[in-house]
């Protein structure tokens, strides 16, 4: 294993962890988490996808014209592009899934998934 | 032409946005003027939808990237069979939906939101079956289901808001893997526009990557159309939604935001004449095939209205699928192009289907339960003398799913039936045959307990439910006939250019010529780590 997977690796750890959460914890506060984990997992590994080692930022100088040099020494903007959006969108969906949480303990009187069980069959 | 076609996400995005202000109008004008304004805005996007079909292929650029053939990180929009049919078929149930609405929402607090959400809605998925960009169709999806998270707990009950969560929490995670899908695919070619991608992988060995990536899309468009192993949030969330809503996610939203991503990426942009095509049909055969069987085994026992046709949904998709698969298989196989064609044709004509007879049954459902107050079908009985509308719209849409001719639903089940049969599967087609048997039987059970039988104390004194939604439902009625009678006539203009769209799967990666086709940022695919993580 190189020095440069180990990253991946973080992504991929990140990822297995939001999922056991959400799929073994009981209280909807933790679910909400094991989301915003799994959804970090994946950012990051979107944002590796345009890392290069001792890569500039992708600006481009006043002046700088050449489109080859400057794609070959910048980090590739694209995959930071689709986080921004990605995280919006995860922004906006945390948002409902609190609003619901909150109207869910106003209905329930608990955040225990398993003792929230009107619907079955 | 091809720059009127953002508008079919502008336009009811713009209304939506803009219907939130009618409130601040004036109470009662205010309401109304929301109303004939979401109306308008269904209208428009019909007449539009209507008027795109045929022009064949278009593809339009957003943004005014100087040069298509370079610049691929700009967004592009693409109309080809297949979207066309899914705009019209999108756009018809939407409008009927929003007429029915007119009087049904009336009884809600908040009824201005309510079309705010519900125009949101539409402008994702109109915008999911328009995209050419794997990223843009994972932001119109969110776009599309996050308002339907929000309209599935509208009533804001506790099992509405149950169903919801639990339908946000799985819907999150499909859509992460969705992400997920699409950050490999750009890994892998350093593109997101799904033409180039295609051509991108149409040109190399399939690596444990590429399955991977599908893996991912079949696991995240699969929860999102509810394909058996993946079902479990549908009959929560469908039935807890206000009736016209559950008439939209049962009828398109499934379908926009499942099917049809589904079969677009594994059809077109990874090909199923791709070494790896014959596994990726059969996994379409077995969901297809398990949702048929389990889906409709777990809707016999069911006395809820809305829970009962939920369960519905989950099985007829099973056909879709089932015959999509089918064709996909054939054309792995090397096989008959005819028997492809035939299959794929029958799918995407049952998709059709399916959006009309499912989408009146859950308007009949929401008529009930407006003039009633309850959807329980113990508690139902003797509605046809009073309720002559309804039910007769009800009783054709039981026709059309259970497969009686000359309703649409017998002949896109038996187009289904004899190209599988074809294609050699003869237990498969037999298991259709069986489910199509067991769906009649629980359609007997409806009919028998809703509106034959004595009026029960509940329903003794009901009345017809007002006139626009008669209006929407008897139009859905009228679909489920015409579209089974009249198919000679609009199966060349509606469904098999659909059909071509998939089994010329190569066809799609061709609608993106760029004039030099150089990548702008060439480091990325041939970056030597970029191999490297398979989780």
């Amino acid at each position: 294993m190189t020095f440069g997977t180990l990253p991946y690796v973080l992504a991929l750890v990140l990822m297995l962890i939001g999922l056991y959460v959400i799929v073994a914890k009981k209280n909807i506060i933790k679910i909400i988490l094991g989301v915003l984990i799994l959804e970090h997992s994946i950012n990051l590994f979107l944002l590796l996808q345009g890392y290069r080692h001792g890569g500039t930022a992708p600006i481009r100088a006043p002046g700088q014209l050449d489109t080859e040099a400057f794609a070959a020494t910048s980090v590739d903007p694209l995959p930071q592009a689709l986080i921004l959006t990605s995280i919006v969108i995860g922004l906006g969906c945390l948002a409902l899934m609190v609003c619901l949480a909150v109207r869910l303990y106003e209905r329930f009187g608990t955040f225990d998934i398993t003792r929230i069980r009107e619907l079955r069959g | 032409m091809s720059s009127l076609l953002p508008l079919f996400v502008i336009v009811p995005l713009a209304a939506g946005f803009i219907a939130p202000l009618g409130q601040f109008w004036n109470q009662t004008h205010g309401a109304r003027t929301v109303r004939a304004l979401a109306l308008l805005a269904g209208a428009c996007l019909l007449a539009g939808s209507l008027a795109l079909l045929g022009r064949g292929p278009v593809v339009c650029w957003i943004g005014g990237w100087p040069e298509p053939g370079r610049a691929t990180v700009g967004l592009s929009l693409v109309v080809d069979g297949l979207t066309e049919l899914l705009l019209v078929t999108v756009n018809t149930i939407a409008f009927l939906a929003l007429l029915y609405s007119w009087s049904y929402v009336q009884r809600f607090t908040g009824q201005v939101l309510y079309y705010c959400l519900f125009l949101i809605m539409l402008a994702g998925m109109n915008g999911v079956v328009l995209s050419g960009d794997l990223f843009n169709v994972f932001v119109f999806m969110e776009v599309a289901v996050m308002a339907s998270y929000a309209l599935v707990a509208f009533g804001v009950d506790r099992s509405e808001l149950e169903a919801s969560f639990k339908y946000i929490i799985l819907g999150s995670v499909s859509s992460l893997f969705v992400l997920l899908g699409v950050g490999l695919l750009y890994n892998l070619t350093g593109q997101l526009n799904m033409a180039l991608v295609a051509q991108h992988l149409a040109a190399r060995e399939p690596t444990p990557a590429v399955w991977l990536a599908a893996g991912c899309f079949v696991m995240g468009f699969g929860l999102k159309s509810a394909m058996v192993p993946f079902h479990a949030w549908l009959p929560d969330a469908h039935p807890s939604a206000p009736a016209p809503i559950s008439a939209m996610l049962s009828g398109v939203l499934i379908k926009a935001a499942g099917v049809y991503a589904l079969c677009r990426i594994l059809f077109n942009v990874f090909g199923m004449t791709s070494p790896t095509g014959s596994a990726y049909a059969h996994v379409l055969m077995t969901l297809g095939a398990l949702s048929m069987v389990i889906g409709v085994l777990l809707a016999i026992g069911q006395w809820d209205f809305k829970r009962l046709l939920a369960y519905h949904s989950i099985s007829q998709m099973g056909y879709v699928l089932l015959s999509i698969g089918v064709g996909g298989a054939v054309l792995a196989a090397g096989g008959s192009k005819t028997v492809a064609g035939l299959a794929v044709f029958g799918g995407l004509f049952h998709l059709v289907n399916h959006a009309v007879f499912k989408g009146l049954l859950f308007l009949c459902s929401g008529a009930v339960e407006y003039a009633t107050g309850t959807r329980d079908l113990h508690e139902l009985g003797g509605l046809k003398k009073n309720m002559p509308a309804t039910s007769g719209c009800c009783r054709v849409a039981a026709l059309a799913i259970a497969g009686v001719p000359p309703f649409n639903g017998f002949f896109s089940k038996l187009i289904i039936i004899v190209a599988v049969a074809a294609a050699g599967y003869w237990m498969l087609a037999g298991m259709a045959v069986f489910v199509s048997f067991m769906t009649l039987l629980s359609f007997v059970k409806v009919q028998r307990y809703v509106l034959e039988g004595t009026p029960a104390h509940t329903t003794a004194a009901v009345r017809e439910v007002p006139f626009p939604m008669q209006v929407a439902m008897v139009g859905l009625a009228i679909g489920c006939l015409l579209l089974g009678v009249l198919a000679p006539l609009h199966k060349d203009r509606l469904i098999t250019p659909a059909g071509r769209v998939l089994t010329d799967e190569r066809a799609y990666a061709a609608t993106f010529q760029p004039p030099t086709f150089d990548v702008t940022i060439p480091e990325i695919a041939a970056r030597p780590d970029s191999q490297e993580r398979q989780p």
